[in-house]
Formats: structure tokens, sequence, C-alpha cells
């Protein structure tokens, strides 16, 4: 438990040092509480309809002003907040599960290692998009199936990297110490691989779920994600489409909330892998 | 060198025979009956029937498959659903739109992704520097619907100065090449800066320097040269990317390309049309990247000789 | 005589979040011409940087705070940047350690080597390569036209060394810097390598400063030593004066350490105690903490140069009166 004494000193030097990183870790913590904290944050229903004030300006009822159906805009942004949250971390999840389980199997037992390896490659033929575009198509539009069709993208991602860690770590003395004193593949697989893993894992989360939030919104973008009514942050822009002339705030605000979020992502996990560079120099 | 070139092109060819079948096995997975769906709701069981012995759906799956794989061979991909015409016709045009548009915002992300790497890497540590990181990090970060939008909103809707749809004229390219170059712009400054960096601290950097070469030309040439090849294979990899992930861009600005093909194609169900343009897809970027592959081996002289 | 190389006072300090480090700290020597002068010391002695200093190739965060390089009559640290380029590669010339990565990987050997004259010279192309492949020669690579259109991963260590020398030698410099040019080499090779400087030595009539740390290597081939510790020149003088008579007690220090072939020793004598921090460099003599003969006044005040014999320098207060202590 030492360490997390010494955490709140080492994040006031992390962000001394970093200032780029240490914004991006604030954005990221903003959103993170955003999102878990919507229920008692958000000032209205997301859903209430009230067409009467359709499109109407920020006010100081309404901060952040109404879509074409007269919804507050702030409570949405706050509830698309918890759905980018929600669908990514999901999402993410599912294909680490499964991808780091299928790249080390692949790399220990070698005769499954071809097969399943030349599948991710043929997975990773694809770009993201369209990978989660035709999970769409053959599953259907609904929230649960956007996640499958997210995490289907990374199950690869993961799968290459298990590999070529687990790879390395077979190699060693104390793998080659365990089996030779008669331990399980299992046991060698989860005491000893397994944990040596798991800091890159983490690390690569990181940095993918800034895409996966990208990708919610663009599949809900392009009618393809999150069905409506639910508040999202990509639906809510392709709902601004037709009214971007009239009332630019409903296509401003939910971009930029997208924008922002990614922004803080890809901010903190670049500060982060920096920090990790033995070889970079400091100043 | 003719080693290397053979290996790529015997580990493409299993790629890619695995990516045709894999689109073939995803719509045997589609919920629904194709059947149906192309002779109509409402048509009489018998007339059913008809189009699925027509288009071979009641054969078993093996067989499907084998004549998949025929038709395939002679480039025939079957008719849409929606139109009735022959998927090829469909495609080849779309694609064609595709690849200009790509190639447009890949030249262009390249250009200026490596000046403004390279403004990055000499200006190191000072406030250019960081500001092109800053600006960089808000490249990838940046929606590109949401920034198709703006430019739409500013160029098109407030100040009239350019289409918002289509591609007829070199005008229609302005706005949705910058869009789709965005994060590869980004992306692009942020490789070429790192990977100089790493090769400006090497030592044959010094040597030149030593010979008394002008440091622009060390920079510029001797150094660049170097750094140039993660990042051609990063622009590679792009390009190969920006032709599916155009798909967004090419809804913004009713872009008539294969992106937005596929996505109308899903929303219609029509099987066949799907089919074709995620065989389309798949072929060219496994294409794309053994064409990197290859360019990588030609210009890395330790692959070249020997 | 005039020496062809006369440096005073040189002063390179790194400034780092940690401190400033003064790599070298306030060193004066002067080369002559045709001559061999050995630069020794330890790592991290400071005297590859001395040698970027020389070139004024010292990059961030290091910089040259004062001092003078006068060569062949100028102050070098008084010119512009466009004027030291044109002496860099032309009347002064380099080469480093590692021979494999001091090379372009991506360009041919010959083309690199062409390069160096046409930087420098008017010539034509087909003039630079032609030079190109005498130079080769000179230095020893067997089928030279050949050998000029591969690149430097088709070289063995010895052979790119010997590139490097060339290239070096393209300009005829007056003056050439080998910052540990053989101790990336095989033992064989760098006997070869040593004998070529030599004997380039002897046909241009240029002056080599030698950097090593091999005392085998400085007795093979140097005219003169300079002995280097913690950023100051401690001891310096002819080669036969400094290897049979050392006098400050780094330097006997330093020899005591060698395993020598002519006696069998019961254990090798390192000098005691570790070498100070850079960042945090005592006041006075900065060998107090490891030396035998350590005296109070020496914690104190830096000890004065002194010639204690012709041409013979010590840094230490034993000679303190010009003679042994």
């Amino acid at each position: 438990m030492k360490w997390f004494r010494t955490l709140p000193n080492n994040l006031w030097a992390f962000a001394r040092d970093y200032k780029l990183a240490a914004v991006g870790g604030a954005l990221v913590l903003l959103f993170v509480g955003v999102a878990a904290l919507a229920p008692q944050l958000a000032p209205y229903d997301p859903d209430t309809v009230s067409l009467r004030e359709s499109l109407a300006r920020p006010s100081p009822r309404h901060w952040l002003g109404q879509d074409n159906q007269g919804r507050d805009l702030l409570s949405r942004i706050i509830f698309g907040a918890r759905m980018s949250l929600y669908i990514s971390v999901s999402s993410i999840g599912m294909g680490a599960l499964f991808g780091v389980a299928l790249g080390m199997l692949a790399a220990y037992y070698r005769r499954l290692d071809m097969a399943i390896m030349r599948l991710m490659d043929v997975v990773l033929a694809f770009p993201g998009i369209i990978v989660a575009l035709t999970t769409i198509a053959i599953l259907g539009r609904s929230i649960t199936n956007v996640i499958i069709a997210i995490g289907i993208y990374h199950i690869p991602q993961f799968a290459r990297l298990a590999h070529g860690l687990t790879l390395t770590i077979k190699e060693t003395v104390f793998v080659e110490g365990a089996r030779a004193s008669g331990e399980s593949d299992a046991a060698i697989l989860t005491r000893y691989i397994l944990p040596n893993c798991l800091a890159p894992i983490i690390v690569q989360t990181s940095l993918l779920i800034p895409g996966a939030i990208m990708t919610a919104a663009t599949l809900s973008f392009l009618g393809l994600g999150v069905p409506p009514p639910t508040a999202e942050w990509g639906s809510m822009l392709q709902n601004s489409l037709q009214w971007a002339q009239l009332a630019p705030h409903v296509m401003i605000v939910p971009g930029l909330a997208l924008m922002l979020a990614v922004f803080g992502f890809n901010v903190l996990g670049d500060g982060l892998r920096d920090a990790m560079d033995p070889r970079l120099k400091k100043r | 060198m003719t080693r290397y070139i053979f290996k790529r092109f015997l580990i493409s060819v299993p790629i890619l025979l695995l990516v045709v079948t894999l689109v073939f096995l995803a719509f045997q997975l589609i919920p629904g009956d194709p059947a149906r769906m192309y002779v109509g709701v409402d048509a009489s069981q018998e007339a059913v029937e008809k189009v699925r012995h027509d288009l071979g759906l009641d054969q078993p799956v093996l067989t499907q498959y084998v004549n998949y794989m025929s038709r395939l061979a002679v480039g025939d991909l079957g008719k849409s659903i929606y139109t009735r015409r022959p998927v090829v016709q469909e495609l080849a045009p779309r694609f064609w739109s595709t690849v200009e548009l790509s190639l447009a915002a890949i030249v262009f992300a390249t250009v200026i992704g490596v000046l403004l790497g390279t403004l990055a890497t000499v200006k190191h540590g000072t406030g250019w520097d960081h500001l092109l990181t800053v600006l960089s990090l808000f490249g990838i970060s940046m929606p590109v619907f949401w920034l198709g939008l703006l430019l739409t909103y500013v160029f098109s809707v407030q100040w009239h100065l350019l289409p918002s749809a289509g591609n007829e004229t070199w005008r229609h390219f302005l706005m949705p090449t910058f869009c789709l170059s965005a994060f590869s712009l980004a992306f692009i400054t942020r490789m070429t800066r790192s990977s100089l960096l790493e090769v400006m601290a090497q030592d044959y950097v010094r040597t030149a320097l030593a010979k008394g070469v002008r440091e622009a030309i060390v920079v510029g040439w001797h150094a660049l040269r170097n750094a140039m090849l993660p990042v051609l294979t990063v622009v590679g990899l792009r390009f190969g990317y920006m032709l599916g992930g155009a798909v967004v861009t090419e809804e913004v600005f009713a872009w008539p390309g294969l992106g937005r093909l596929l996505v109308t194609a899903v929303g219609q169900r029509d099987i066949p049309l799907v089919q074709g343009a995620l065989l389309l897809f798949g072929i060219s970027f496994v294409l794309v990247n053994l064409v990197v592959d290859l360019l990588y081996g030609v210009l890395n002289p330790r692959i070249r000789h020997r | 005589m005039e020496p062809l190389l006369e440096v005073r006072e040189l002063r390179t300090h790194f400034f780092s979040r940690a401190g400033v480090v003064r790599a070298v700290d306030g060193i004066s020597f002067r080369l002559d011409r045709g001559e061999i002068l050995g630069l020794v010391g330890e790592s991290g002695c400071g005297k590859s940087v001395s040698s970027l200093s020389l070139m004024r190739l010292v990059d961030r965060p290091g910089r040259i705070v004062s001092g003078e390089i006068v060569f062949e009559g100028r102050n070098l640290l008084a010119l512009s940047k466009e004027e030291m380029r044109r002496l860099r590669g032309n009347r002064l010339a380099m080469i480093f350690q590692e021979p494999m990565s001091s090379m372009n990987p991506v360009f041919t050997t010959g083309s690199q080597i062409a390069e160096a004259i046409l930087v420098h010279e008017r010539v034509s192309r087909g003039e630079a390569r032609e030079r190109t492949i005498r130079l080769m020669r000179l230095v020893g690579i067997p089928d030279p036209e050949r050998r000029f259109r591969q690149f430097p991963h088709q070289f063995s260590g010895g052979m790119l060394q010997r590139m490097m020398v060339a290239m070096a030698l393209a300009c005829n410099p007056s003056v050439l810097i080998a910052d540990e040019p053989v101790t990336a080499l095989d033992v064989t090779i760098q006997a070869q390598i040593l004998d070529l400087i030599k004997e380039l030595r002897d046909r241009t009539g240029a002056s080599i400063l030698l950097i090593t740390h091999d005392m085998g290597v400085v007795a093979e081939t140097c005219d003169r030593v300079a002995v280097m510790y913690l950023g100051k020149i401690v001891e310096m003088g002819p080669l036969a004066s400094i290897f049979e008579t050392p006098k400050h007690p780094y330097t006997v220090g330093l020899f005591a350490s060698i395993p020598r072939l002519e006696e069998t020793v019961e254990w090798l004598q390192p000098i005691p105690g570790t070498v100070p921090s850079p960042l945090n460099l005592p006041t006075g003599c900065r060998f107090f903490s490891r030396c035998p003969h350590a005296m109070p006044r020496c914690a104190e005040t830096e000890p004065p140069t002194v010639e204690t014999a012709a041409g013979h320098q010590v840094a230490c207060f034993l000679y303190e009166s010009g003679g042994p202590a």
C-alpha cells in the first residue's frame, strides 16, 4: 500500500513536468466524473420533449440551449458522456479479454499460432470503421451490437500485443523452471505470463479508448449506431445536420464535447508514454 | 531482394483468400431471408422460392462457396438487389471517386505533414515545437464529421465560397480533401517529428556536420532520408485506411464514393452490393500493404542489397 | 615555431535540470605541426567533449563557455557559424569511435567520401570520385571501384574505419582529431588502423589529436601525451617522459593499475576511492579524494600547473617548487 500514499506526490510531480498531459488528465477526469454522476448532474431529463422550445438558444434555464425537439442540450451532453464512456470501456474491455486470450494461446501453443494469427491479420485487413459497419449490418442496430462491433475490431490489436509479449516471456528462465517442475500449462499462463503482460496491455487500453469513443460516435452519426432517442454525441450531430443553418449551437456543442473528450485521452496517453520512455531526455 | 518480394507476395495470397472467404461467411450469418428481400415483402411464396433457386441460395453452403469463388474468379459479383444492375458496374465509378479523394488527401497530408514535422524538429524545445505538438494532438482528436460540418457551415452556408456536395469541379475537392486529410496530417507530422528527432541523435548526423555539410542539408537530406523510411510506411497504411475511412467524409459532403455506397447498401440490406464493397475494401487494403512493403524494401538499402 | 593549434583555458559546460556539469573546465594545450598528441583519461573525464569543442560540435544542453582555440592564427570560437563550417572537414577533420554507426546507412560509402570533397572544393563529381578512389587505395581498401558503390552494412568494422579515415583526409586537413578510433575494433585491426594513421601523418604532415583511454594505444602512436581527469589536464609531456617518470599521482596510479607482461603481480592496484560526481565537484584539487599524497591545502585551492622537466607539466602541489617533492 506504500505506493498509494506516495501517489499524490507523484501525481503533483507528473503534472508539473508534463503540463500538457496534466491538462489531458484533467479533461479525462472531467469526462469520467460527468459520465459517472450523470443522473445527479443533469438539470433535466435528457429525453423530455418540449416542441414549443425547439432550437432555443442558450439561456439561464438551459445553459447550452435546446435541440430541435426542445430537449435540454446540456443534459443530453452529460448523458452522452455516460453513453460514450460505457460503450468505449465495454468494447475495449471485450476486445482486450478475447484478444489477449487468443494472443496468449496462439503464442503458447505453436499449432494454433498460424491459424489464429492469420485470422487476426484478416480482420486487420479492413479499416476499423468498415468492420464495425459490417458487424452492425449483420447484427442489427442496438447499443450492445455497437459494443460488439467496436470490440471485434480491437481483438486483433490486443491479440498481436499479447502474442508478442507471450513469445518473449515464454523463453524466460523462470517459465522454463516452472515447466521443468511440472506446472500445468494453465498455471504457467495465468501465474507467470499474464501478470507480465498486464502493464503494456493497460497502456494499450488507455491509448485505444479515444478511438473507441470516436468510432461509436461515427457509427451513430452514420445512422448505424445507438438508436434514437438515446442521447449520444454522434447521433446528436447527425440530428443537427438539418438545423445547422438555423441553430449552429446544436452542431457545435456535441462536436466540441466529443473533441475535448478524445483530445483529453490522447494527450494523457501521450504524456504517459513519454513519462515511461527511458530513452527520452528531459530538457 | 527478389526473395523479399517473393516472400511478401506469398504472405498476401492466403490473406486475400481468407478475406474473400470471411466476407462470404459473414453473409451466411445475416438474419432474414435474402431471397425475400430480393423479391419484396408481399411477393408470393413461389416467387420467393424461384428467386431462391435462381440465386442458388437453396444449395448447401459448401456448393454456394464454390460457386461464389468461381464467379469471383471471373469478376462476377452478382447483381444489386436495389438497382438490379451488376455490382461491378455500381462499384467501379464509386471506387474511383474514393481513390481520387484519398489520393488528394494523402498527398496533401504527406507534403504538409513532413514539412511541419521537420519544422517542429528543427525548432525542438521552443514555442513553435510545442504549438505544433498541441495542434497535431488536436488534429488526431478532431471528429472528421464535425470538422466537415464546421467547414460546410463556414464556407458553404455563411460565405458561399465552396460547394457543399458532389464532386464535379475542383472546388468540390477542397473541403472534403482537407477534412479527410486532417487526421493523417496530424499523425504524419508527429511521426516525422519523432522519427527525425531519433535520426538527428545518430552518429552519422554528427559525422556529416563534422565534414562541413551545411546544417540545412544535413537535416533536409542526410537525416530526412533516413527518417522517411518509417514515415513512408505510415503514409501507405494511412492511404489504405483512407479508402475505407473516407466513409464519413463522403457522407458529410455527399461524395459519390465507395464508403457512401456501403452505408446506403447496408441500410437497404442490399447484400450483393455490401459483399462487393467489402471485398473491394479488403482486397485494396491488402494490396496497398503489399505495395508499402515492397516500397520499403526498395528504399532501405539493407534489404535492397543482400 | 608557432603551434598549429593552441587551446587556452577552454571551458565547456552542460546545463541540465539537475545542475551544471563542468565537463571541460579550463584546459590548455598546443598541437605542433606533424605531431601526434594523445589525450588520455577515464570515461567521463571530458576528453571527447574537448574534441567536440574544438570542432564546435557541442550540442544542447552543452555550450562552450569561455576560452580560446587558436588555429592557424584565428580564434575558432570567434568565427561565425558559416566560417567554422568551411573549416570543418576541410582544414580540421574528425573521426569517431563507432565506424558502423558513423556512416549514413542509406548512401553509398563512396558518395559520402566524395561529398567531403564536393562540399569544400569546386570540382566535378567525376573528379571527386577519382580522388575518392585514390584515397580509398591510400588507406588500403582493396578493389576500390567496386567498394565505392557499396553501403556501410556491407563493410567490416576495420574497413569502414579506414573509409572514415579516407573521408577525414579528403581535403588534406592540417589537423585530424581521432576520438577513440580503434576502441570498437578487434586488437589486430587496431594495430592496422594505428599504423595507417601514423603512415598518413608521415605522408601528409597532418597533426593528430588522438583521444583514447588505452595506454597501449598511446605508447604505440603518440609523440606527446596529455592526461585528463574530471575536466582538467593534470599532466602533459613527451611520451617517454610521461611513461618513464609519471609525476601526477593520478598518472602514477593509472600506470600502476595496468597489468604488464614482464612482471607477475598478486593483485592489480586500482586507484582507491570513486570518481566524485561531476555535478558536485570539490573545491581544490579534483583528485584529492583518491590521492595517496593528499595534503590539507589540496582541498582548498586548485594546484597550479608547473613545468618540471623539458616540456613536462604537472598540476600538483607536490611539484610546486619546480622539482620532485
